[in-house]
C-alpha cells in the first residue's frame, strides 16, 4: 500500500486545486514534495543521470501545462508518476535505438522464475555495509534488472504504488504488473543473496 | 498439498496479503515442510524490506535550481503570451 497518511492526501488536493487556479507557489510545494520521488524513479528507469534532470523537468513543465485535464480521479501523485514514466521510457529508447524497450514486449513464462541460488540471510544483512555500500548494491541489483521488470519493480517496491496505479501508470494489465514484479523481486533475491548470505551456510545445510 | 512450483507462483500474492484464508494456510503449511521454499519466502520478504528502507534520496541543490528555473521561465513565457500588447 502506498505510504500516503490522511493529511497527505487532503494538502494535495488542496494544493492542486489551487495550483489549477493558477497559484504558482501551491504548485511550487506540489514540486517540493515529488521532485525528489521523481528524480529517484527517473534516475531508476533510464540509469542516466542527465536523462533523469531532464525527465524531472519536463514531468513538472507537462503537468502543469495539462493540470485542467487533471481529473482528480487519481492520486497528482499517480498522475505525475506516469507522465514521468512515460518520458523516462522515451529516454531509453532514445539512448538503447538499436534495442527497443517496449513495455508489452511478450514474456515467456516460468523461465525467470527459475530459483537457482538459496541460502539463509544474515537477521539484518543490511547491517553490515556502510549506507553508502548498501545503496551502491541495490542500485546496481536493480539496474541489472531487464527495463519491463525493472521499471514494475521500482513502481511497486520503491515508490510504494499499489498493484492498480502500477498497471495504471504504465498502461499494463493487472496480471502483467503481477507477474514482471514477481520475476524482478525473485532475480533481486538471487542477485542479493550473494551478498546477504549467512557466511558459512549453503543450501545443504537445510536438506 | 502445495507443490514448490504452485508456492512460487503463489507468493508474490501472499507478500502482499491478497491470498485468502485458505490459500494462505496451505502456504504456511507448505513452508513448515519444504525448508528451500521458506528461504525463498525470507529472503524474498527481506530483499523488498531492504528497497523499502532505502533513504527518499535528497534532490541535489543544483538540480532543484535548474527544476526551479525552467518551471519559472515556462510561467514567464505563458504570461507573456497572454499579456495585452
Amino acid at each position: 500500500m502506498p505510504a500516503t497518511t490522511e493529511t497527505g492526501i487532503f494538502d494535495e488536493s488542496a494544493l492542486v486545486a489551487k495550483a489549477r487556479e493558477g497559484d504558482t507557489a501551491a504548485y511550487n510545494q506540489l514540486m517540493n514534495r515529488y521532485s525528489p520521488k521523481i528524480y529517484r524513479l527517473a534516475k531508476h528507469i533510464t540509469q542516466h543521470e542527465e536523462d533523469a534532470e531532464d525527465v524531472l523537468q519536463e514531468t513538472f513543465l507537462k503537468a502543469f501545462e495539462h493540470l485542467g485535464d487533471f481529473q482528480g480521479q487519481s492520486k497528482f501523485y499517480t498522475w505525475i508518476v506516469r507522465i514521468a514514466v512515460n518520458e523516462s521510457l522515451m529516454k531509453l529508447r532514445k539512448r538503447k535505438s538499436d534495442r527497443t524497450v517496449p513495455l508489452d514486449e511478450p514474456l515467456d513464462t516460468g523461465e525467470d522464475t527459475v530459483v537457482r541460488e538459496i541460502a539463509v540471510w544474515d537477521e539484518n544483512p543490511e547491517q553490515q555495509y556502510s549506507r553508502e555500500e548498501l545503496g551502491q548494491i541495490l542500485d546496481e541489483a536493480v539496474q541489472s534488472l531487464r527495463p519491463v521488470f525493472r521499471t514494475v519493480f521500482v513502481l511497486r517496491d520503491i515508490e510504494e504504488l499499489s498493484t492498480e496505479e502500477t498497471s495504471e501508470a504504465l498502461g499494463i494489465s493487472v496480471p502483467a504488473v503481477k507477474s514482471r514484479l514477481l520475476r524482478a523481486r525473485l532475480q533481486l533475491r538471487e542477485k542479493l543473496t550473494r551478498f546477504f548470505k549467512r557466511k558459512g551456510d549453503d543450501v545443504f545445510a537445510y536438506l | 498439498m502445495l507443490t514448490c512450483k504452485e508456492f512460487l507462483q503463489e507468493l508474490n500474492d501472499y507478500l502482499d496479503d491478497a491470498v485468502d484464508v485458505e490459500l494462505r494456510r496451505h502456504i504456511e503449511a507448505h513452508i513448515t515442510e519444504c525448508p528451500n521454499c521458506f528461504v525463498i519466502l525470507d529472503t524474498t520478504q527481506k530483499t523488498i524490506k531492504v528497497y523499502k528502507g532505502m533513504q527518499p534520496q535528497v534532490l541535489p541543490e543544483a538540480v532543484s535550481s535548474r527544476l526551479n528555473k525552467a518551471v519559472e521561465r515556462m510561467l514567464a513565457e505563458k504570461k507573456s503570451r497572454t499579456a495585452p500588447e
